[in-house]
């Protein structure tokens, strides 16, 4: 369960994002306009922001640099009416950890809460080893193990299973392994990340009894030991 | 008479005016001159020549007395082109001279001083007045001398002289008229053919084009720019009725199946699994829809970028090399064959993440449309300099695109396959477009026979420079894997 702020002007929008949110078992408060937003995130303790870029009173990027100025880390999910491709960059440098443009699916949205939320914070320590079941990943010595099997890996499809592994038990949408394994952000259009996971697949789920990463349909994958 | 005061209101007309006017007072002024300088040139010439003959008179009364001075006048008189003279004794009679009639008055100022007068002189036709610039000088016995030069020639001279500044000054002027009612004309008449052909265009012909006379001057500069303009407004305006008419059976389709799907499992739905698959549908179908708007989106947001905004000089070789890699193993699952040559140093100026979907754009029209009857897809994608500008290519081996064709498919849900069953919105390169003008490059379809080769052109990363370090992305160097 997380503890989420919408500060959304547009109060349907709003609404239906709290609903979804609730739906899915978090706690979801809403604010209409930047100000009472600062004030809301400042007065209590969030585990995710989702601040609209455009709002009355007090627009969302300044809303984040203040946060920031006051220390607050909170993770922020900067959502923008309209997918301008400079605004992230804006949106990044102002504070925001994830920038969605609208319109936007629910399901990529929820996954990227998920995948904020779980964020190592600053600070912390460094992890060097992933697990999921018996699938290993050695980010140290660039290697990976399932079981007593030595699986060899390409570059790219280490950061893919880095990706997807730092992540495990989450949804992770094409989008965002787009964005965080190839560092692109546009539209893939057709399967071209999908081919990528089945050749994945083919190499750490293949040949083994069970299998790991799964396709959520309509939203993307996830990495998890289903006999957790 | 309108015609006349929108003559007369024309800058071309008041440049020429005062063109007139300044090159009238310059000749006016030089015409003067010369003849003022010439008259005073000859007139000193005269005065030397009465003095020279004044004293050689002088000479001939100093050692003759006045028999000598008589008989040298007598003598010079008869030459041809002599000067006049006249001596007379002190009461005034003439004793010897080649002057019939003078003021008598004139005699009485003996003062030696340069004067004019008029004098008569019998010639063949009988007495003629003519004027002429003398001397009169008192001899010792009351005798007094007149010497002098006639003025007919200097005259005549003056007369053509002042004849030839009247006729230069009305030429000057009918000429200057002329090339200013010519030039106001042909002005008026080349403002008149772009009024009246903008009228038209106004009243909704587009097609219409201003005239190009083809010389270059400035109305056909004018004229070209304008018509620049208005080609792009047809295509805008195309592109709208296109979209409309696209958006249509585009996007009408998803939702009328939508609605047909829920329809039907309300009516004939018998337990939850039917309502879930229906559902799931339908989601994604309006995925596929939001997915259109997206795409329109991003186009109209790319179109509306200004140029500046998150371009930075960036490795295109490195972008290529990554969406090969992003799209190695597609192609490879499709036993196709995808090719890289890259003309290094490929620094180019742009949008990291616009070029890098212009190539994933491209690669995947070459995926959807463009395969050979034979065998895989073969994508060739080329970056190379050319004028100063670098080049991005991708080609393929496919069935190609027909030339009428090649301009249509640009536009925004253009799909050649009519029947629209092949993937896809027939937005890819109504975007690959619009981020080539961003890029102030052009997208230019040609023929690769066979196949077809797609291109555009970027600016070298050298030619500008960092918008000073804002809104540039910090990407990473994406580790080149």
């Amino acid at each position: 369960m997380l503890r989420i702020l919408i500060i959304e002007d547009d109060a349907e929008a709003s609404a239906y994002l709290a609903k979804g949110l609730k739906e899915l078992g978090h706690l979801a408060d809403q604010a209409g306009d930047g100000e009472t937003g600062l004030e809301m995130a400042l007065g209590s303790t969030y585990d995710v922001l989702i601040v609209d870029r455009m709002l009355p009173r007090r627009d969302g990027l300044s809303v984040i640099e203040e946060l920031r100025k006051a220390g607050d880390q909170t993770p922020v999910l900067i959502l923008s009416a309209l997918g301008q491709v400079d605004d992230r960059v804006k949106g990044l440098k102002a504070g925001g950890d994830d920038y969605l443009p609208k319109p936007y699916a629910f399901t990529e949205l929820q996954a990227r809460i998920e995948a904020l939320s779980r964020r190592p914070k600053a600070g912390g320590e460094v992890v060097t080893t992933y697990q999921v079941g018996d699938l290993v990943l050695d980010r140290l010595a660039h290697s990976c193990r399932r079981g007593d099997t030595d699986i060899p890996l390409q570059p790219r499809e280490f950061r893919l299973l880095e990706y997807l592994m730092q992540h495990a038990g989450q949804v992770v949408t094409r989008t965002m392994l787009l964005e965080n394994v190839w560092e692109y952000h546009f539209d893939p259009q057709t399967n071209v990340i999908d081919v990528h996971i089945s050749r994945l697949r083919g190499k750490i789920d293949k040949d083994f009894d069970r299998p790991l990463l799964h396709t959520i349909r309509g939203a993307g994958y996830t990495i998890r030991d289903t006999a957790d | 008479m309108t015609r006349l005061t929108r003559i007369l209101r024309t800058t071309a007309f008041k440049l020429s005016l005062l063109y007139i006017a300044i090159f009238t007072g310059l000749s006016g002024f030089l015409l003067i001159y010369i003849s003022r300088n010439t008259t005073e040139l000859m007139a000193s010439q005269v005065v030397q020549t009465v003095d020279a003959e004044i004293s050689g008179l002088s000479e001939e009364y100093v050692r003759g007395g006045v028999r000598a001075v008589v008989e040298s006048i007598e003598r010079r008189a008869r030459r041809p082109d002599a000067s006049i003279y006249l001596l007379v004794d002190f009461a005034g009679n003439s004793i010897v001279g080649n002057i019939s009639r003078l003021p008598t008055v004139v005699l009485d100022e003996a003062d030696g001083d340069v004067r004019r007068m008029k004098y008569g002189r019998v010639e063949a036709g009988g007495e003629v007045e003519r004027e002429a610039l003398v001397r009169i000088f008192e001899l010792r016995g009351g005798f007094r001398l007149l010497v002098g030069r006639d003025l007919g020639e200097q005259l005549r001279f003056s007369a053509i002289l002042s004849g030839a500044l009247r006729f230069w000054l009305i030429a000057v002027v009918l000429m200057a008229g002329a090339t200013w009612f010519f030039v106001s004309r042909r002005v008026m008449k080349r403002i008149d053919d772009i009024a009246a052909t903008s009228q038209t265009i106004m009243h909704g012909d587009l097609s219409r084009r201003l005239p190009v006379a083809g010389n270059g001057d400035e109305f056909d500069r004018l004229a070209t720019n304008l018509n620049d303009m208005l080609e792009r407004i047809e295509l805008l305006m195309q592109g709208m009725k296109d979209v409309t008419d696209n958006i249509a059976h585009d996007l009408k389709t998803p939702l009328t199946r939508m609605r047909t799907r829920v329809e039907t499992v309300l009516r004939e739905g018998r337990d939850q699994p039917d309502y879930r698959e229906a559902l799931e549908a339908t989601i994604e179908d309006s995925d596929n829809l939001i997915r259109i708007f997206d795409a329109l989106l991003r186009i109209a947001r790319v179109e509306a970028m200004s140029p500046e905004a998150g371009m930075e000089p960036f490795d295109l070789k490195a972008v290529i090399d990554e969406m090969a890699e992003l799209y190695a193993p597609v192609v490879e699952d499709e036993d196709g064959r995808l090719e890289v040559t890259v003309e290094e140093p490929a620094r180019v100026f742009g949008n990291r993440d616009l070029i890098a979907q212009c190539v994933v754009n491209l690669v995947e029209n070459v995926l959807k449309y463009g395969r050979p009857e034979e065998g895989g897809p073969v994508i060739l994608i080329k970056a190379a300099p050319e004028a100063g500008r670098m080049v991005l290519t991708v080609s393929d081996t496919g069935p190609g695109i027909s030339g009428p064709d090649r301009d249509r498919v640009t536009g925004r849900f253009v799909r050649l396959d009519e029947s629209r069953t092949k993937p896809g919105y027939g937005l890819g390169l109504s975007l690959v477009r619009a981020i080539a003008r961003l890029h102030g490059g052009t997208l230019r379809l040609q023929d690769a026979a066979p196949g077809l080769k797609v291109s555009i052109d970027l600016a070298l990363a050298d030619e500008k420079k960092t918008p000073n370090g804002k809104g540039v992305a910090d990407h990473g160097s994406g580790n080149g894997s």
